[in-house]
């Protein structure tokens, strides 16, 4: 009895301080069946990208039937005289070299924004952040018939350079720059002598190099998702970026009649794509919390 | 958009007088140039694509008299605009896109919701590699994961058919014209689920944990811990996310493309955006296409003035 009546205080504690057994049970089966319905299409794909064209038709999907991944692998990047690494070298262009410099152009605008009044800064802000609310599908249309305008379509510009602009990097950066980078420090490097360049380049970018990755990111998974951009712009294949190559691979391979081997090959070919962009993702995540936590804006 | 650097000019006369010492946050020439090629490149490859838009879908292409002659350009007022709201196709895709908003957007941010609020329970196990498990499908581009996906709806490949088809569920077909466009909705929500779920794990974080404390003391369970106290704080941070999930719907575009390729149930008008698409290259009317584009984009900014509404009086209260 005595220690059932001492007991009360400790065991409610405990029940308040945590799930009960039997709760924390059934979660971790909902987790786990939700984790493989997340994971199943990448095994698939691993396993998948594994299979001689025969065996990807006629072996249960879910396990490995003989290993021809590196036969595969040497068929897709034979294929079409090597495409695949045109594609691979725009993809690097397109969205590594546009993300960079886009995360560079936000900082700056954004360290401006930050530290500097100015006449219609408000106005311009507000334009900037309605700008955020603008999803990249929207302006692929009226780019392209600008573009066209110009004669500009079809060239590695007319996708390159729209991904330079991030009025989201924009936003962060100058959020990030706000209360990140003190106006002291500024204040006495300029006493020292600094010019703007160099006070913006040697302390400015240091201090905010978190938000700049966040930036980049964003910004590299913003590109290399917007496929109606490369779609309405480029018709030449060496143009292309890896996404736009994968969707024709993969519209050559379901019309009627195709050769079955191109679905082994376009299998290949996102798998090829999957992985790096996997383990990038792995080890950057620390950064992608950071950017979801301060910005949280992003459809 | 411009970055006027107006006052510069008077600040630097004089350079014996006090002024010389600058006065932080005036802007001079050589830092407003550092926002220049942002501004520059803001101006021409976002501004001017919505202004030549907007000017596009006021224009029409007319033939000349008689179907003689070279067709001529003229203004054509709202024609476009009559045109399109009053098609039958687009009234479809918009009516597809709120049938797809409805199923979708309540499953995707209930899911989020609820990892979230598990995974934030301190007890339950491998966490943290859940939460990065289910963020995973986000790092994988959409036109690809659509690619991914059309493999396993497609009837020969599917391991998905297989399954149904060796648990004795019959031959399922995931293309047919009333499955599609959940096929769809599995693609967006695999896609996005786990980003959500972030968003509403940081906002979680910033929650005061004083709060939980007190309540634990008073004996409040963790179930009435995440239905009072940490869903109703939670409710900006749900807003967002649903706003953001529905202009992402209202461009929807890479995952109908590519499964019309292997379904016929998903035609070029399947959604507003796709029909742009269609209307601007494969029917060669621009003008028709800046008219939905431009729809689309005040559809979107009416959104996201009422998210702007929201936040404004969250920010407020």
């Amino acid at each position: 009895m005595t220690a059932l009546r001492a007991a009360p205080p400790r065991s409610r504690r405990r029940a308040a301080d945590s799930v009960g057994v039997p709760w924390r049970v059934l979660f971790v089966i909902v987790l786990v069946a939700f984790a493989c319905y997340f994971l199943i299409p990448v095994w698939w794909l691993l396993v998948a990208s594994t299979k001689s064209t025969g065996a990807l038709f006629s072996s249960a999907g879910f396990w490995f039937d003989g290993f021809d991944l590196g036969a595969n692998l040497r068929a897709l990047f034979a294929y079409q005289d090597g495409i695949f690494w045109q594609w691979i070298l725009n993809t690097l262009g397109y969205a590594g070299l546009g993300a960079a410099l886009a995360a560079l152009f936000s900082a700056a605008a954004g360290y401006v924004f930050a530290k500097y009044r100015f006449r219609a800064r408000g106005i311009a802000f507000a334009v900037v952040l309605g700008g955020v609310m603008v999803p990249a599908n929207i302006l692929a249309i009226p780019l392209y018939l600008l573009f066209s305008q110009v004669h500009a379509t079809n060239t590695f510009w007319s996708v390159f350079l729209p991904g330079l602009v991030s009025p989201f990097g924009m936003y962060l950066c100058r959020i990030y720059c706000e209360a990140g980078v003190p106006d002291e420090l500024l204040e006495a490097a300029r006493i020292d002598g600094a010019g703007e360049y160099r006070v913006f380049f040697s302390i400015v970018l240091r201090l905010m190099s978190p938000a700049l990755i966040t930036v980049f990111l964003f910004q590299l998974v913003g590109i290399w998702n917007n496929v109606l951009l490369p779609l309405v712009m480029l018709s030449d294949q060496r143009t292309f970026p890896v996404t736009l190559g994968l969707y024709n691979m993969y519209a050559s391979s379901s019309s009627i009649g195709a050769p079955k081997d191109i679905i082994a090959l376009t299998i290949t070919g996102v798998f090829v794509s999957v992985v790096p962009l996997v383990i990038a993702f792995l080890a950057l995540q620390r950064y992608w919390r950071g950017g979801v936590a301060v910005g949280g804006v992003r459809g | 958009m411009t970055v006027a650097p107006a006052p510069a000019a008077a600040g630097g006369a004089g350079t014996q007088s006090p002024r010389r010492r600058r006065r932080p946050g005036s802007l001079t020439w050589p830092a407003a140039s550092l926002a220049l090629p942002f501004a520059i490149l803001f101006a021409l490859f976002f501004l001017a694509p919505i202004v030549y838009a907007v000017i596009q879908s006021f224009l029409a292409s007319r033939s000349g008299g008689l179907g003689l002659g070279p067709p001529t350009i003229g203004f054509a007022g709202l024609d476009n605009y009559v045109q399109v709201v009053t098609d039958p196709d687009f009234g479809a895709g918009v009516a597809r896109i709120g049938l797809f908003a409805i199923v979708n957007i309540p499953i995707t941010i209930g899911l989020a919701l609820f990892f979230a609020l598990v995974m934030d329970v301190s007890s339950i196990p491998f966490r943290g590699l859940f939460r990065v498990l289910y963020f995973l499908p986000y790092a994988i581009p959409g036109v690809v994961g659509g690619i991914l996906w059309a493999f396993l709806f497609s009837p020969s490949l599917s391991p998905y058919v297989q399954l149904l088809h060796a648990i004795g569920a019959g031959t399922v077909d995931f293309l047919s014209p009333h499955v599609v466009l959940f096929a769809i909705a599995n693609i967006v929500i695999w896609n996005f689920a786990g980003y959500n779920m972030l968003i509403l794990t940081a906002s979680l974080n910033a929650l005061p944990p004083e709060q939980f404390e007190a309540a634990r003391i008073d004996g409040c369970g963790r179930l009435r811990e995440a239905l009072l106290i940490k869903i109703p704080q939670l409710a900006p941070a749900i807003v967002m996310t649903v706003l953001f999930a529905i202009i992402g719907t209202l461009q929807l575009f890479n995952e109908p493309l590519i499964l019309s390729l292997i379904s016929k149930s998903v035609t070029t008008t399947y959604t507003p955006n796709l029909m742009a698409y269609a209307e601007a290259f494969s029917n060669n009317n621009a003008y028709l296409a800046s008219a939905i584009s431009v729809l689309l984009a005040v559809i979107t900014a009416i959104c996201s003035a009422v998210f702007l509404g929201l936040t404004r009086r969250r920010s407020a209260s």
